[in-house]
């Protein structure tokens, strides 16, 4: 994996081997005598586009909350841009963006009062934050809505809303949780083509996590977990190879061992 | 659809250095972090018009009817910070801005476990600010929106006839009756202390009280906010939370000086008394019925400060991501 400067580097911090946008190694955590997550690792490089394969209840939420550090990691180590998150907090936070599967915008607030807000939680003055969420949200084509209740928008753009709040610090990492859940097909498409397009452009990592298997490219990275064991780490090729299966669906069935197609038991 | 490209004059003003990032971190950061936070929950609370209405008539009934209905019943004897003998009304007013707290704390720390539960809590909690800088910007949000809503009720209460008195001079009070409990350990005052502090200027007096209110809501806001914080961490689901309304508004508010003077009530139960007297919004409601009247209780202040202090750092505790209840309990939902 090649680093390429992004473009700050011109700003004069050159750097020419800058740390993987998201280290995981050797993570466990439980709740009570529930082990949830067992020695998982993975790695996202800047640039790369990671799918986090699992059914529910699979851990990736709990890897999530990790990671955002809602609570600590009890054992192994994260590091976002090299900066552990137990360790350097503030560091981690302000280079990660998180879409969470859950709502987090006010309805009854503008698409720019929500954004505004959001900048400001990562300490961006009035005029920076206005700038820069309307730059975000040209970035998500919704500039001409800025000024709208989120109330009046669809669940696709919501959701793109979000991919825009997340992106305004100009993360190196961005986490997304089942962001197309619920979406209808046209949204969805458009939704990962924003962030697809965002992982070419911006040179970020994206930890996308999904239990929809046909959002795997055939260029992707895929992690597959299930019942808190990372299965498989590799590309989608290594993938078919490995378990002599078609397609994405049928290797996640044959290494999960379950009957029924993840699709349909979600 | 098409999705616009950072063009490259984008780019350049999007785009910040390491140097800048480093800086939004600073004391810039801080206050604006501070105020995006503060302002939220001032625009939050504009664009919900039933809360605002609700949080008015709640004490304007009380107010106009009960307290109405037991002027006749319930005669409020000279005791500080009265010189004269007061209507009913005008003693249960301080009561009822403590009211307005109350519920307003109540009422933010359910949004927070709402907020907890849709994400907007997580969104706050991956800001690269310390936890509990958040929280206590966050709670400071809650108190901006319930100073508004006293204010909005002392405003009405104003054209019903009930003001605080013109003030000459701010004062000291001090008075301390050691609980029964207690026995001989704690030394009592028979007597209260008044030093005056200083004289106001002829121009403010007719204000005077309406300008020291002001600290005192402040402060008896952050310590309901703070408890409120603390009970928002140890409630797992939403549907838990009408218990807890029931379990902590109610006594609290019942079980003060908010409703009656405690003489009062040491004339019919002295363990009642003691109860109201262990409660700190007991002490709440006398910060700001003294500060009304241009006096600081020396001794609700100090309980008021201290009783803050222990539950933001309870609930600091409590958000706190290693040690916290959250990493014990499975975190919020989803």
């Amino acid at each position: 994996m090649t680093t390429m400067p992004k473009t700050d580097a011109k700003v004069g911090a050159v750097e020419t081997d800058r740390p993987p946008a998201l280290v995981v190694s050797g993570v466990s955590h439980a709740f009570g005598d529930k082990k949830v997550l067992d020695d998982v690792s993975l790695t996202v490089e800047r640039g790369a586009f990671v799918m986090l394969l699992g059914l529910n209840g699979a851990g990736k939420s709990t890897l999530f909350s990790l990671v955002t550090r809602l609570y600590d990691n009890v054992s192994g180590q994260i590091d976002i841009c090299g900066y552990d998150v137990r360790r350097k907090p503030s560091q981690a936070l302000q280079r990660l963006g998180v879409v969470f599967q859950s709502r987090t915008l006010d309805i009854d607030l503008t698409l720019l009062q929500n954004l505004k807000y959001h900048a400001a939680l990562h300490g961006y003055s009035n005029r920076d934050a206005k700038r820069r969420a309307e730059q975000a949200l040209d970035l998500v084509g919704l500039a001409d809505r800025a000024g709208e209740k989120v109330r009046a928008l669809s669940g696709g753009q919501v959701r793109r809303v979000e991919i825009a709040r997340s992106m305004m610090h100009r993360p190196d990492l961005l986490l997304l949780d089942e962001p197309t859940v619920g979406l209808d097909l046209g949204s969805r498409e458009g939704v990962i083509k924003i962030v697809r397009d965002l992982v070419a452009k911006e040179r970020l990592g994206v930890l996308w996590a999904t239990h929809l298997m046909d959002e795997v490219l055939r260029t992707d990275q895929v992690v597959i977990l299930h019942k808190g064991v990372v299965l498989f780490n590799g590309g989608v090729p290594q993938l078919l190879t490995q378990t002599g299966a078609p397609n994405v669906r049928e290797a996640f069935r044959a290494l999960t061992g379950t009957q029924t197609s993840i699709d349909e038991a979600a | 659809m098409s999705t616009p490209a950072f063009s490259a004059t984008a780019a350049a003003t999007f785009d910040e250095s390491s140097a800048m990032a480093r800086s939004r971190l600073g004391v810039a950061g801080y206050f604006a972090c501070f105020k995006g936070i503060v302002w939220r929950e001032i625009l939050r609370y504009l664009h919900q018009r039933e809360r605002f209405l609700s949080a008015l008539v709640r004490p304007l009934i009380w107010l106009f009817i009960f307290a109405a209905g037991f002027r006749q019943t319930l005669g409020v004897s000279i005791i500080p910070p009265y010189q004269t003998y007061v209507l009913y009304e005008e003693f249960i007013a301080p009561g009822l801005i403590a009211m307005i707290l109350l519920f307003n704390a109540m009422q933010s720390s359910l949004s927070m476990v709402y907020d907890r539960e849709t994400g907007t809590m997580r969104t706050l909690l991956v800001s690269p600010f310390p936890r509990s800088f958040l929280l206590l910007s966050k709670l400071l949000g809650g108190v901006s929106v319930a100073l508004m809503q006293a204010f909005a009720f002392l405003f009405v209460a104003y054209w019903w006839g009930i003001e605080p008195p013109p003030i000459t001079d701010i004062k000291l009070f001090t008075f301390f009756d050691a609980p029964s409990w207690a026995g001989t350990a704690l030394p009592s005052m028979s007597d209260p202390i008044v030093n005056t502090l200083f004289s106001v200027p002829s121009f403010l007096q007719p204000a005077a009280g309406y300008i020291m209110v002001i600290p005192a809501i402040i402060l008896a806001g952050l310590m309901l906010g703070a408890l409120a914080l603390l009970i928002s961490s140890l409630i797992k689901q939403l549907e838990n939370f009408a218990g807890v309304m029931n379990f902590v508004i109610f006594p609290m508010f019942f079980a003060s000086s908010a409703l009656y003077p405690l003489w009062r009530l040491r004339e019919a139960s002295t363990l009642l008394y003691e109860i109201c007297r262990l409660n700190p919004f007991t002490y709440a409601v006398e910060l700001i019925r003294f500060a009304l009247y241009g006096q600081v209780d020396t001794i609700s202040l100090a309980i008021v400060v201290a009783c803050t202090a222990l539950f933001l750092a309870a609930a600091v505790f409590a958000y706190n991501p290693s040690k916290g209840l959250i990493a014990r309990r499975g975190g919020p939902g989803g």
